[in-house]
């Protein structure tokens, strides 16, 4: 599980393009109109967002599609109400239509708003840029390169025996934001991301099983092609071939009572579900209930400051500001500076992620009056509401190794990479696969296991924390498709960890036969 | 809303300029126009609302046996000419695919009527009238309201270089809400979708449904997890069976690496998988259905039979796969029907249940095991103890962990099918209409505090 070493350096600074003439005038343009019509706030942001995707096979090109979507949304608020409309046309007629379509819009809703939003203060950025700490844009690298990179990592993974399929994937995001709003900012951002991935697949000789590795510890992050080339799926992909087929005839797990220590491309998701999503403030208001759901950590009044996540050694950070990572950006979605700020603290719950138009309604509990910048919309179309930050666990003080914590441990289970994953919708009871299982018997690995899940109740399972792995040991995690809202938006975040031991945690068996 | 929407004409007309302008002797066009609105409500007022339209061309270029696809929505002869010099300049860097077919000749295709003017007039004022029903139904029983009112008006068209084109316009809409206690010790679910919003259930019916069920479900005690017969809504069938859409495939089998692969070799074709009487069927005329009765490429969708009588009669076999087995072809649908033969509702099943559980619908199922189609997730927003044929008292939610074949198997009773919501996230996914089942021994491996 050799982490990637990310390429370090930052990018030129004057790589950050300033606000594109035609985008803001456009935009300036929705706002008069919308102030015309009747809005007593307005953001417009145009967007051009671009992606590619190269899927493989074996030794064959699956698909290869470039994309492009340009457009732009206009977003109101009425007498306390929202309007949001948008559309791909960007000319000024359109911009005015737009406009007064979301004000009609907000004026629609007044009917059935009971307490009308109030916006948290914003400083005007009125004429700022920001772009992803990249040092090769992906999109400038050719086509030829990228395809070899992949069918030979294919190849490769094809020489183990045992391994009957290889497949790997490129994606990557460019997306020019545009950001105006009526309180004085103009904002462009360019965020870039980048994923590769791979999955071989072994298969028994009698056809009767077959078991496949992901590359788990390969997360996507918010660079460009350096991190790719970092990545090296062909030095890797022996490794991943060798353990499919290791897992053919791995010890099948006796479910049982373990010390699980999770390997940071394991963990990673596990804080997603069970801190990051649970730490929403929108979910502990309801805004959700009808799909993502709640929060146990509800309501604010009770939760924040008093209830205990985990022992002291436990310190989550929420963060938009870390180099690298999926959900980090100079502004969010509505005009609001990135933030960093603690979620738990000495194992306390001590914050909750906001937006604008959420911060005053904690403000009390926390002394907060600002916004921590949560506010993001997927693309041009889709109305910015409150996502997940980066939200990480940070390194205990020890600077403990995986290795250090492996031999301090007597009966437990090393699990990496990400399987399957599945959690309530209060974000209480989870149960989490992986893809590679190793056996540790009195402080040593002993060998490879099969069919592991992990279940548990998320307080108790923080609490359960002992070690923590140290700053050499810190990993970012993340996922590209994290999905919420109706209708359902896409974000990416990213979650930093050490390998972390939880003790005693049920593990099940999740073999079948059919 | 109507005039936003490409019609059959204008969309032949863009695809043909779209391919003369992309100077390519072999491309394809797939053009999607959509006009989408939506609103959302929680803690009993709207929260967030949006109208967007878009038009999106995709291009796929071949040179010699390699394709590249380049996907714009910007529209003018500049664009297309660019299109194809990118898309056409990708594919000359790739290898050329053994596997790329021929781009497909005219098709002749089932009239699918999804088109209706009731789903037209979801305007904004339409729909924030709607969530106000629903809104002060709930304020009125001193709960608290969320949901979803969703209306998608759109059509797709695909034309290829030696001649073919299909088009397809649809409307559809789906109304969801969950409603809670104040205490929030009980929450209770129901939706619905359809291609007609008005011929959908009415909203007060919708919100009445949710209402009841968040009131009977407050103080839900805890049952031991375990295998318990169910008598699963037909949401949370939905739920589960859908996920059989893209699990039966002929290739996957013939490799080894589905469930649907046979030891020693070969695929279950004509094996009993499921309980007798069983049909899971896609049928895009079905009216229950309605889905596009064509393929993204233009090939023809029919009625399928997947299960007939527990057996698996059919498996989906790709273009290339066709090819290389030399047999037809055998495309996957957007729709999935499934029909055990039975008639009425869950109120007709539960009598016949002496204990049990009556489950609202499923949350968070993801894949376990692909060997044997193993999922977990819980359940949600209402779950029932049933003893002695009634209904006694609302309990926590489960996790489980089954398999989908497993569940099909032990099917003991069904009713009538009908349309349901069976994404997640309450949206407007694969069409899918099943019934309500009564399933033995469904496993439940934990319980959940979550409300």
């Amino acid at each position: 599980m050799t982490p990637v070493a990310l390429p370090a350096g930052q990018p030129d600074p004057a790589a950050a393009q300033r606000p594109d003439g035609q985008h803001r005038m456009l935009a300036m343009i929705g706002l008069d109109a919308a102030r015309g019509a009747g809005a007593s706030y307005a953001d417009v942001r145009v967007v051009s967002r671009r992606t590619q995707a190269i899927s493989t096979r074996g030794e064959r090109v699956t698909g290869l599609q470039d994309s492009e979507s340009l457009g732009f949304g206009i977003r109101v608020l009425v007498n306390g109400a929202w309007g949001f409309a948008a559309s791909r046309v960007l000319e000024i007629d359109e911009l005015r239509r737009v406009a007064r379509q979301a004000v009609a819009q907000a004026q629609a809703n007044r009917q059935a708003q009971r307490r009308p939003v109030e916006l948290a203060p914003v400083r005007a950025f009125p004429d700022n840029a920001w772009v992803s700490p990249i040092r090769e844009d992906p999109f400038a690298v050719s086509l030829d390169e990228k395809v070899a990179l992949l069918l030979d990592a294919n190849v490769t993974a094809l020489t183990v025996p045992g391994v009957r399929f290889a497949v790997s994937t490129m994606r990557f995001v460019c997306q020019q934001t545009t950001f105006a709003s009526t309180e004085g900012s103009v904002i462009t951002q360019t965020a870039y991301r980048s994923y590769p991935q791979m999955n071989v697949t072994a298969v028994s000789s009698d056809a009767g099983d077959f078991q496949s590795r992901a590359s788990g510890e390969i997360a996507p992050m918010g660079l460009g092609f350096e991190y790719v080339r970092a990545a090296n799926l062909r030095q890797r992909a022996i490794a991943w071939g060798e353990q499919a087929v290791e897992k053919l005839s791995a010890k099948p797990v006796e479910p049982d009572v373990y010390d699980v220590i999770l390997h940071p491309s394991n963990l990673f998701l596990t804080i997603h579900e069970s801190i990051g999503h649970a730490t929403e403030l929108d979910r502990a208001l309801g805004y959700e209930a009808n799909y993502a759901g709640t929060t146990f950590l509800a309501p604010p009044a009770r939760v924040l400051n008093t209830f205990r996540y985990g022992p002291e050694i436990m310190n989550v950070q929420a963060d938009r500001t870390q180099r690298g990572a999926l959900a980090t950006v100079g502004w969010d979605d509505e005009g609001v500076a990135a933030d960093s700020w603690p979620i738990v603290k000495d194992g306390v719950f001590v914050d909750y992620q906001t937006t604008r138009e959420q911060a005053g309604l904690i403000s009390e509990y926390t002394g907060i009056t600002r916004s921590h910048g949560c506010a993001f919309a997927q693309s041009w179309d889709a109305v910015p509401f409150q996502r997940m930050p980066n939200v990480s666990l940070l390194p205990g003080e020890e600077g403990y190794s995986l290795d250090d914590i492996i031999a301090a441990t007597e009966k437990g289970i090393v699990i990496a990479g990400r399987g399957s994953y599945s959690i309530d919708q209060q974000r209480y009871n989870f149960q989490f696969g992986g893809q590679v299982f190793l056996e540790v018997r009195d402080g040593a690995l002993v060998g490879m296991l099969r069919d592991v899940a992990y279940q548990g109740r998320t307080p108790e399972f923080w609490n359960s924390l002992d070690m923590l792995g140290g700053a050499e040991s810190y990993e970012l995690g993340g996922t590209f498709g994290d999905a919420k809202g109706q209708p359902s938006q896409a974000n990416a975040v990213s979650h930093g960890c050490p390998p972390t031991r939880f003790r005693n945690v049920r593990v099940i068996n999740t073999g079948r036969t059919v | 809303m109507a005039d936003t929407i490409l019609t059959a004409d204008a969309a032949r007309e863009l695809a043909e300029r779209i391919l003369d302008r992309s100077g390519s002797a072999e491309a394809e066009v797939r053009l999607r126009s959509t006009d989408d609105g939506h609103t959302r409500f929680a803690a009993n007022q709207i929260t967030t609302t949006g109208d967007a339209t878009d038009l999106t061309a995709s291009l796929s270029v071949r040179v010699e046996g390699r394709e590249a696809s380049v996907e714009f929505n910007t529209f003018d002869d500049e664009t297309y000419v660019a299109a194809g010099e990118r898309a056409r300049a990708m594919a000359e860097l790739l290898p050329e695919d053994p596997e790329l077919q021929e781009l497909l000749e005219p098709q002749t295709y089932d009239e699918t009527d999804a088109w209706f003017d009731g789903t037209l007039g979801l305007d904004p004022t339409a729909r924030a009238s709607a969530a106000q029903v629903v809104i002060d139904r709930a304020v009125r029983g001193g709960l608290v309201a969320s949901g979803f009112l969703q209306r998608r008006v759109s059509a797709y068209g695909v034309a290829n270089s030696v001649g073919l084109f299909a088009y397809h316009r649809a409307t559809l809409a789906s109304l969801t809400t969950t409603v809670r206690t104040t205490a929030g010790d009980g929450s209770g679910w129901a939706g619905e979708t359809g291609n007609d919003w008005a011929r959908m259930p009415a909203t007060l019916d919708v919100a009445e449904r949710a209402i009841e069920k968040a009131a009977r479900s407050a103080g839900a005690e805890a049952i031991e997890p375990g295998a318990y017969t169910v008598v699963l809504e037909p949401t949370a069938v939905g739920n589960l069976v859908q996920l059989m859409r893209f699990a039966m495939d002929e290739r996957a089998a013939e490799e080894g690496r589905s469930f649907f692969a046979r030891r020693g070799g070969g695929t279950r074709m004509g094996e009993r998988i499921a309980a007798p009487g069983i049909a899971l069927v896609s049928d895009p005329t079905s009216p229950m259905l309605r889905t596009q009765p064509f393929t993204a490429e233009g090939q023809r969708l029919g009625r399928t039979e997947w299960i007939s009588d527990g057996v698996v009669t059919t498996l989906s076999r790709s273009r290339a796969w066709a090819d290389r087995v030399r047999e037809a072809p055998v495309p996957v649908g957007n729709g999935l029907l499934l029909d055990a033969g039975g008639e009425g509702t869950v109120a007709d099943l539960v009598p016949g249940v002496e204990r049990g559980l009556l489950v609202t619908r499923f949350w968070y199922i993801r894949g376990v095991d692909p060997r044997s189609l193993l999922y977990t997730g819980l359940t949600r927003d209402g779950v029932f103890l049933i003893e002695n044929g009634e209904v006694s008292r609302p309990v926590k939610n489960l996790r489980f962990n089954e398999s989908v074949i497993r569940l099909l198997n032990s099917v003991e009773a069904a009713g009538a099918p009908a349309r349901v919501v069976a994404s997640e996230s309450g949206g407007l996914g694969t069409a899918v209409a099943v019934p309500p089942l009564v399933v033995r021994d469904f496993q439940f491996t934990a319980l959940s505090d979550a409300v």
